[in-house]
This record gives structure tokens, C-alpha cells and sequence, in this order.
């Protein structure tokens, strides 16, 4: 039997590791995802996202960890976790020698659904993808977003209620990506669990309910995208001037500001919340300064990810050469 | 459902989605039948007053030559397309959707299963067409009794299960469908040399026991003995173990490589 904790939560890991060779890949992380909201699983390539999905949705084993999917042990009972779930995955996982329609009936003969209900879920699912017209063709000729896309329709034959997706929006363009997220949102909305991995800051700002920054097989960091950002300073109001004169009198005026000399603009600390800009607007009106432009600068995932991960991917490069 | 039910009903899809490639794609089945039936035609009508003149009994005239010839090429043609499963089966595990597959609650064998009962019916198939040649150019079988037939029907299945079987795990192993194809190479060169085209006692003497006790040799063998009266001796046994162990040894190879985990 399960504990009470994991059978409230959608996705339980704990301890969860994974070695290749000398390589640790995934090195004791713990995830928590309750049931009816978004996961998101972020970092840069080799982080060990794939590997996380992977383990996650029964196609590889863990070397240790407790893990649980939709109340099921994953290491006792497999079948039963593999009963609840949907993978996307990575790469395509569409039979490309045959039609779409052939791909989507080919999920409802291995679901077990009878042959009415069957093509009636095949054609709402085409339907929904905008995949119609396409059906009858060979999945070879689609382009990479109606695969995507057909791939996401065979996710959803069965109707799983908890769903993986690994790096779903990658390659594609951003049309395609948005149409990708209102598919996720509407997923949630029908109160599906849904695990994604991206390297998207975006992506995991736009969706996710709980981020999770993974590096180097470790979790970094844990929590809201609100909560990540309030991690990293850096958020402020930036004011540029066009007069000279007009800047040096600022700068007197505020003394606390961090002053940048050759774009004539002052810094000032922000957390860009309304009750704060007006008090630094008042302060600036009692203060006589009146500066041409005024931005307000958040910190946003991209602060969090590079602070967390370590810089702008430049350790990264050097370990590359080094291997 | 029950389990067998289901493991029953999950191998017919994945069947009938071989079966649909095959439909899809019958160049490649054709392509496979090439050799065999070019073959066939070569000795008949090419070599077949020498190759006639050549065999114990054989007349001058080339259709002796084509009795004794039959029964071979059936043979190189299961081995021949079985070649078609070893590439199918590598093209599937080098995409994606044997990965979806395996992460669905499915019964794990299907996926082979689905492979194997299509190759074989793939080989029955050829034998039908490359049989139906070789009776039009003038092959047939001397009183065979009914008995006989049958026990050549179930000789030419049981060989197809074994070199399917072989055929998978070759697929199973290879990197990609190219070395795929290369690897089950071996399928269709055996039977050159074997006791196919020429009477064991005509090869070289240092190369019979080679020829004499390849897998080939005593299915061949058996199966003129069945369908021409011939003499078929220790054959028969030899020609059972060789098709026992080869798909035991083909089943073992090709579900261990396919429970293992996956790059």
C-alpha cells in the first residue's frame, strides 16, 4: 500500500538516482506533484530532465529512490502505473509508414477500445489537432508540428489522467508553441496532471504551477515562479535622461540610485509592485527630478536559471571540451 | 479480460500493423524475392542441361535438374525474406514508438510477436508465389502422399520460425536498419552453400562437413525426401533439432535484448 502522503499526490519521488556508468545523472532528487496541476522540470541540456521522464514513466528503471506515479509503486507494479499515464516524449513517437488515422486507431486497438469507440476518440482527437485534412496521408509527409501535434493526439487516446511531456515545444515555431501551451492549459483544465520538462524559462513561467530548476542531477531550486524569482535580486526602476544637466541634478538628489554615467540613467532599487512605484514616484515628484523614460525591471526565470545554474552556459562549454 | 485474452489481442494489433507496412511497402518484400526467383531461373534455364548432366541419375535434359533444384530455393527463399523482419524490427527500435509502446500497459511481448507471426506469414506468402513459378516452369512433386505434404508444410513452417526468430534478434541488435540488413546477410548465403544447387558428394571434400551440417542442408534435405521420394535418413532429425534450437536461441537472444532498458 501506498503512504498517505503519495496517495494525495499525483507524482511522489523521493531519493530518486540514476548512474550511467561513473556518471551520476540523477543524484537523490525529490519531487511532489499534486494531482490537477502543472510540474515543470527545467534546466540545460544534460541536466538529466529526459532522464527524470524516463524513469518516471516506467522506460527505465531507477537505481534508487522511493517513487510513486498516480498511487502506484513504480518499481512493484509498473502495469498499473502504465495504465494511468501518457508520455510525449522527446522524439517523435509516431509510426511514420502509416496514416495519421492509422497511427490514431493503432492507440485505440492497444487501449482496448472497442471499434465505435475507437473511431469516434481517433476523429475528435484529429478534429482538435486540426489534423483532418492530414488524416489519410502518411505521417512522413507531416511537417514537424502536425507530428507534434499527432504525437499529443495518440498521448490523449486513452485518456490518462496524469501526462509526461519532454520538451514538447522544442523545434517548433512560435506559433506552433503557443498553440502547444493552450493544448496544456486545456489539458489542466479537465484537471489531467501534467509533468513537463523545458528549457524554456518561459514555457515553465506561462504553465507551471511548481518549478523545478534541475542541475547537474541535483534540484537547485523549488517552488512557484514567484517564489524562484524572489530568489535572485536584480529587480528595480531604471530612469534615463537626455539632459545631461538634468542627470547630474538627479544624481544629487538621489544619492541611493546606481548610476550609469554614459547612458545618463539611475537605477533604483524595486520589487515592481504598484504600492512601491508610486512611493518612488512621489518621492521623485518631491524631489524635482523628472526624467524622459522610465522602466521597471523584474527579475525574471532567466535571472533565476543562469543564477542557479551557474552562469550563462559558459562552465558548461568548458566541460564539454574537457570530455 | 484475461491475461492470455489480452496478450492475444495486443499481438493482432501489433500484427496487423506489420502486416500493414508489408501492404503499404511490397517493394521491399519483392526486392527480397528477387535473388531466389532470379536464381531459379539462372539454373533451369542458364545451367540446367550441364547442371542436369551433373546430378546422380540425371538425364540430359534439364528437368531432372529442376526437381532437384526446388526444394532448395524454397528453402533460400525463407531465408531470404525473413531478412525483411531483421530490418523492420531494427527500423522500429531505432524510432520513438517503441518507446510509447513500451510506457503503455500493453503486453510486453506483442511487440515481438506482432513481428514474428508477420514475417512468417510474409514467408508463406513468398513460398505460395515462388512455388507457383517454379510449377510453371515445370517442377513437380513425384507421388507424394498426402501425409507427406503435410509433413513438408509443417518442415518449411517450423523452419520459417527459426530463421524469423534469428532474423529478429539480428534486427534487435543492430544499431540501424542498414547493419540490420547486413547482419542477416548470412540467411540468404548459406544456402549457396548447402546442398541446394549441388549433391553434397560434389562439393570439395574439405568443405562437406561445413555444408553437410549447416542448418540448410538437412532442412533441404528433408523436403525433397518428402515431396520427390528421396532418400531422407538421419536428415529429418537433424533438420528438427537444428529448427528447435535455433528458435529457442533466437527467443532468448531477442527478449533479452528487448527487456533490456533502453539508451
Amino acid at each position: 500500500m501506498t503512504t498517505t502522503t503519495s496517495r494525495s499526490l499525483a507524482i511522489a519521488a523521493k531519493g530518486l538516482r540514476k548512474v550511467y556508468g561513473d556518471k551520476t545523472v540523477l543524484d537523490g532528487i525529490d519531487l511532489a506533484v499534486p494531482a490537477g496541476t502543472v510540474f515543470s522540470l527545467l534546466g540545460p541540456n544534460g541536466a538529466g530532465k529526459t532522464t527524470a521522464v524516463k524513469i518516471l514513466s516506467t522506460l527505465i528503471t531507477a537505481d534508487a529512490g522511493e517513487l510513486h506515479v498516480g498511487g502506484h509503486d513504480l518499481a512493484d507494479d509498473p502495469q498499473a502505473v502504465r495504465a494511468v499515464i501518457g508520455v510525449t516524449g522527446q522524439f517523435s513517437a509516431v509510426d511514420g509508414l502509416i496514416t495519421g488515422e492509422e497511427n490514431m486507431l493503432l492507440m485505440a486497438d492497444l487501449h482496448h477500445l472497442s471499434r465505435s469507440e475507437g473511431r469516434r476518440t481517433s476523429a475528435e482527437l484529429l478534429e482538435r489537432f486540426d489534423l483532418v485534412e492530414a488524416a489519410k496521408k502518411p505521417v512522413s509527409t507531416y511537417s514537424g508540428g502536425m507530428k507534434r501535434r499527432l504525437d499529443i493526439a495518440m498521448t490523449l487516446v486513452g485518456n490518462p489522467r496524469i501526462i509526461f511531456l519532454d520538451e514538447p515545444t522544442t523545434g517548433l515555431d512560435p506559433r506552433s508553441r503557443h498553440n502547444m501551451w493552450q493544448i496544456i492549459r486545456e489539458l489542466v483544465a479537465d484537471g489531467v496532471t501534467v509533468f513537463l520538462t523545458t528549457q524554456y524559462l518561459e514555457e515553465a513561467d506561462e504553465l507551471a504551477d511548481r518549478i523545478a530548476v534541475l542541475n547537474d542531477g541535483k534540484i537547485a531550486a523549488q517552488g512557484t515562479a514567484g517564489e524562484l524569482k524572489r530568489l535572485v535580486p536584480g529587480g528595480h526602476v531604471r530612469l534615463r535622461f537626455t539632459d545631461p544637466a538634468a542627470y547630474q541634478s538627479a544624481t544629487v538628489s538621489l544619492r541611493e540610485a546606481t548610476r550609469d554615467d554614459e547612458a545618463l540613467a539611475l537605477q533604483i532599487p524595486s520589487d515592481g509592485s504598484q504600492r512601491e512605484l508610486r512611493s518612488i514616484l512621489d518621492w521623485l515628484d518631491s524631489a524635482g527630478v523628472e526624467a524622459d523614460e522610465l522602466t521597471v525591471h523584474t527579475p525574471d526565470l532567466d535571472d533565476v536559471f543562469f543564477a542557479l545554474t551557474g552562469g550563462a552556459g559558459v562552465p558548461d562549454q568548458s566541460k564539454e571540451t574537457v570530455r | 479480460m484475461s491475461a492470455l485474452s489480452l496478450a492475444v489481442r495486443d499481438s493482432n494489433t501489433m500484427l496487423r500493423r506489420n502486416l500493414l507496412h508489408v501492404r503499404r511497402y511490397p517493394s521491399m518484400t519483392l526486392n527480397l524475392l528477387l535473388t531466389p526467383i532470379m536464381l531459379l531461373l539462372l539454373f533451369v534455364y542458364v545451367f540446367g542441361d550441364v547442371m542436369s548432366a551433373g546430378i546422380e541419375g540425371g538425364g540430359a535434359d534439364r528437368s531432372d535438374y529442376i526437381a532437384y533444384l526446388v526444394p532448395g530455393l524454397l528453402m533460400m527463399t525463407v531465408g531470404s525474406t525473413v531478412i525483411g523482419a531483421a530490418i523492420s524490427v531494427s527500423m522500429d527500435m531505432t524510432e520513438g514508438l517503441i518507446a510509447r509502446f513500451r510506457t503503455m500497459a500493453v503486453y510486453r511481448g506483442s511487440v515481438l510477436v506482432g513481428h514474428v507471426v508477420g514475417s512468417v506469414l510474409q514467408v508463406l506468402a513468398s513460398l505460395v508465389l515462388v512455388g507457383a513459378i517454379a510449377v510453371a516452369i515445370g517442377f513437380r512433386s513425384t507421388d507424394a502422399t498426402a501425409l507427406e505434404w503435410l509433413a513438408a508444410f509443417g518442415l518449411v513452417a517450423l523452419f520459417t520460425l527459426a530463421l524469423t526468430w534469428i532474423a529478429v534478434g539480428m534486427g534487435m541488435a543492430s544499431p540501424n536498419p542498414e547493419a540490420a540488413g547486413n547482419m542477416a546477410t548470412p540467411l540468404i548465403l548459406l544456402p549457396l552453400i548447402s546442398s541446394a544447387f549441388v549433391p553434397i558428394d560434389a562439393i570439395p571434400g574439405w568443405f562437406q562437413p561445413i555444408a553437410e551440417y549447416q542448418p540448410f542442408t538437412p532442412a533441404i534435405e528433408t523436403l525433397r525426401g518428402l515431396l520427390l521420394g528421396t532418400e531422407i535418413g538421419n536428415n529429418g532429425w537433424f533438420a528438427i533439432a537444428w529448427c528447435v534450437g535455433l528458435t529457442a536461441l533466437g527467443y532468448r537472444w531477442s527478449t533479452a535484448l528487448f527487456n533490456r532498458d533502453p539508451k
